[in-house]
């Protein structure tokens, strides 16, 4: 009896300490990655402004939003290539032109990349482009307004990823395919089982007007049926040059995962622009018929107009010799990335073990020498041991994206192995290693693309949260943390949600976009065709079945509030503009029933929402943006009445017209 | 006094005149002030500042001889709650008339320092202070039937509540801080008068 109890004690200590050992093998406590002044260096003051704006690509969203470093404060959501209703975007008559495309009105995208415009290198703060991925197109935004002020569409493409990416002085910004198609000049109507004869690639190189901003295709250049990923400038002494990641080198058209990772080496394309603007020039390209759309939105008549464009410039590589070269790459090439001197090009092989670094001095003695590595489809294939500067050696796994420093570093993203690894261009050491939670996917160093980083943070955008934060559901936030890299290793000072999901992101110092941001618009500047200057203007006229409501809002009353003499079946417009002219002060509008959205107009501005009465009655009005203490008396009525109707049209705002009734 | 000014007026007796004229320095200083005033016709005699908690950069309004600058349009956007007036150029009957005051009083500086009158400059300050007294109780006019005289129909009452302006300093009128005073172009002015009083009691003690 005594022996068995022992034996039961020796079982239940041998359990206890085995429990306490197995909970002591798992991984540490993710909290204690922060350092102690965490807090302290990513608080920024009530009041206090930020010390750079983080313009974060909202993936799925299809918008692009705005947040202070350090703090992780979200201060705006750009609405590009998706409808917002918040702002009417999309809604109103004014930018429902914006999205729309070759296949009519789209309203969502899904918006992977950003470029910052920039002068001799540097960021300048003027312009922001991003890709739409799906239908594609390229948006630039206007940093004055924080508007999507133009997209354009990309023909002769299909999942516009390898975009947009900016050349030093913004003369163009590219956008190349993902997907191989057939070309839109064809019958596309093919077997897809004919890819490899049928589907090309192409790259678009989109000019920009050095005062304007607005973009044109100026070319395009046809290509093997491989998949654009991602892209990069030359700068400085590769200036002129433009370098295409590409994968399915091995042309797949079906199960990529396996079929397009047989090949040890895909490529990096490198392209001669400057070159490629000669033969453009020279008239070596052949004239094309597409159709794509181009959007603008104008700031003084605060509307878009949209064109279709009918043609394109197409270069091929086979009339336009010493233009296109290729670079053996490892495993799958996604990020590719150019250091800030403009001789280092960053490789990074999704299934590679290994990031090779090439040599632009290299590249352009391999071209001298003809040290080619045969041809691919036409286009020379440069020897790698010839083009190499070197390899990383063992630095993770699944290596994606780099982003540069100011003091001569790099720092790669590695979604397989959740870190971020620092290394050192000229001898390829790592010096660094911090772990991300989880998968993380770009980095963005303010500055990071350009010939001048500014250094101090890095952001790391994860594609995994998991338990970071408050659950939510089936369906998590993703995220993007933050790390001081001002000293030797790198510190995680912050954690913060991000909108969709967060693709690449550039920062650039405030006070570059501060200093122009615009206050309110100039109300003798608007030009628009329904705006209402002043209250002695504001009337409702009807044009057959259409009814035009030209009113006025300042605080805190529309002109006209009570109107009357419209029929069911009537289209209603109302154009409403606000009066005001200070700072911070935007009026919303909305009628009941609407099917579309509220508006919210800026001072000075003038916007429309369409309203088609379903019903005979009285529908109220109302100001949506609490914009002074009676706001909420800021309302009114407009009646309904049946089609065959009588009831004239009248209008107005303080006394009854017509005169009340006993 | 009244000997000072028989010489001044006699021409024959010169030598004692001289004695008893401005010295030419005075004459150059009050000459130079004088002509100084010209600014005033480029630059903004007075200024309301208004703060408040959504106004933390403030607004201004500057009143010119003959013209408004600054917010007015947005003060005025936030005073009709109070069923205060508009404010606009037509309101201030003064504007017809300012410039040429002000050019009178340039020209009545100018006659000090040619004649080099110890009379004249003594009557100038006498003109200008009784003139600032009257400038501020029109100003203080206006002030008072703008603050008072309000649209009884606006949509915020508050009982007992008048919002005149400040004549000059500071006055808290419900949340916004109010502050009243000169502008460079009035500065100018005020300098002038100061400095023909400063010559005035320094020849007065030379005798």
């Amino acid at each position: 009896m005594k022996k068995k109890n022992g034996n039961y004690l020796l079982l239940a200590t041998a359990i206890i300490v085995g429990i306490v050992f197995i909970n002591s093998c798992k991984p540490k406590n993710v909290s204690s990655a922060t350092s102690g002044d965490a807090a302290e260096k990513a608080y920024v003051a009530p009041g206090k402004y930020d010390e750079f704006y983080n313009f974060v690509s909202g993936g799925f969203s299809g918008q692009m939003s705005v947040y202070g470093l350090p703090s992780g404060r979200l201060f705006r959501v750009i609405p590009v290539f998706s409808v917002d209703p918040e702002k009417g975007y999309g809604f109103n008559e004014e930018t429902k032109p914006m999205l729309n495309t070759s296949h009519g009105f789209v309203p969502w995208d899904d918006l992977h990349h950003l470029a910052m415009s920039e002068t001799d290198g540097i960021q300048d703060g003027r312009w922001v482009f991003a890709n739409g991925n799906n239908t594609p197109r390229i948006a630039r935004i206007d940093l004055k307004t924080f508007h999507t002020a133009e997209i354009i569409e990309i023909p002769n493409s299909g999942g516009n990823h390898s975009s947009p990416f900016i050349t030093e002085n913004s003369e163009y910004v590219v956008a190349g395919t993902r997907f191989s198609i057939p070309m839109d000049n064809m019958n596309g109507d093919v077997p897809i089982n004919t890819y490899k004869q049928n589907f090309h690639g192409t790259v678009s190189f989109i000019s920009v007007d050095k005062t304007s901003g607005e973009m044109k295709i100026a070319f395009q250049i046809l290509l093997p049926g491989v998949n654009f990923d991602l892209a990069r400038a030359g700068k400085g002494k590769s200036h002129g040059w433009m370098f295409f990641s590409c994968y399915n080198s091995e042309r797949a058209n079906t199960l990529l995962e396996v079929n397009a990772s047989q090949k040890d080496k895909d490529f990096i394309m490198a392209v001669n622009w400057k070159k490629a603007e000669e033969y453009w020039k020279a008239g070596k390209g052949e004239k094309r018929n597409v159709t794509y759309a181009h959007n603008v939105y104008n700031e003084n008549t605060h509307a878009a107009t949209s064109s279709m464009e009918k043609e394109i410039i197409m270069l091929d590589p086979k009339d336009c010799p010493d233009m296109v070269y290729l670079m053996p790459c490892p495993k799958s090439p996604h990020g590719c990335d150019t250091d800030p001197s403009g001789e280092y090009i960053v490789g990074s092989g999704k299934l590679a073990a290994i990031i090779p670094v090439f040599s632009f001095t290299k590249i352009q003695k391999a071209i001298a020498d003809k040290n080619y590595d045969g041809m691919y489809e036409g286009i020379p294939v440069l020897k790698y041991d010839a083009v190499l500067h070197g390899e990383v050696k063992k630095p993770g796994l699944g290596p994606l994206h780099t982003e540069f420093d100011d003091k001569g570093n790099a720092y790669t993203s590695f979604f397989v192995s959740s870190e971020v690894v620092k290394w050192r261009l000229s001898d390829l050491q790592v010096l660094d290693r911090v772990p991300t939670y989880y998968s993380v996917g770009h980095l963005c160093v303010p500055g990071g693309p350009t010939r001048k980083p500014w250094g101090k943070y890095l952001i790391a955008y994860n594609k995994i949260t998991k338990d970071r934060y408050l659950p939510t559901g089936p369906e998590l936030c993703q995220s993007a943390q933050l790390f001081d890299i001002s000293g030797e290793k790198m510190k995680l000072i912050l954690d913060f949600p991000t909108i969709g999901e967060p693709h690449y992101a550039e920062a650039i110092p405030a006070e570059l976009i501060s200093k122009n941001s615009t206050k309110f618009y100039k109300i003798e500047d608007n030009t628009n065709p329904y705006a209402t200057k002043g209250e002695k203007n504001a009337k409702v006229e009807r044009k057959g079945n259409e009814v035009h409501v030209y009113m006025t809002a300042i605080r805190s009353h529309f002109v006209p509030d009570n109107i009357e003499g419209v029929k069911l079946g009537d289209v209603v417009y109302f154009h409403v503009t606000n009066q005001e002219q200070d700072w911070d002060v935007p009026h919303g509008f909305a009628v009941k029933g609407a099917n579309n959205a509220e508006l919210l107009i800026m001072p000075g501005e003038t916007q429309t929402l369409q309203w088609k009465p379903d019903r005979t009655g009285v529908f109220p009005i109302y100001c949506t943006d609490f914009c002074s203490a009676l706001h909420q008396e800021m309302q009114g009525y407009i009646r309904v009445s049946a089609a065959g109707s009588n009831v004239p049209i009248t209008y107005s705002t303080g006394t009854n017209q017509p005169k009340a009734t006993q | 006094m009244k000997n000072n000014s028989l010489y001044l007026i006699s021409p024959l007796e010169g030598h004692k005149v001289i004695m008893k004229k401005l010295s030419i320095a005075s004459r150059i200083i009050i000459a130079v002030t004088s002509l100084a005033i010209i600014a005033t016709y480029f630059l903004p005699a007075w200024r309301i500042d208004l703060f408040a908690p959504q106004y933390p950069e403030g607004l201004v309004m500057k009143i010119w001889l003959k013209n408004l600058t600054g917010d007015v349009d947005i003060i005025n956007g936030l005073n009709h709650y109070i069923g205060m007036k508009k404010i606009s150029i037509a309101m201030f009957y003064e504007f017809s008339f300012l410039i040429y005051l002000v050019a009178a009083f340039i020209a009545y500086g100018l006659l000090i320092a040619v004649t080099g009158s110890r009379r004249i400059l003594f009557s100038y300050l006498i003109v200008s202070t009784v003139g600032g007294i009257l400038a501020m109780l029109d100003f203080y006019r206006w002030g008072y039937d703008y603050g008072h005289n309000l649209n009884p129909d606006a949509p915020i009452k508050v009982l007992g509540m008048a919002y005149q302006p400040p004549l000059i300093g500071h006055k808290k009128l419900l949340n916004f801080d109010a502050y009243s005073m000169p502008d460079v172009g009035g500065y100018i002015i005020i300098s002038t008068v100061f400095i023909a009083a400063v010559i005035w009691f320094i020849e007065y003690k030379k005798k």
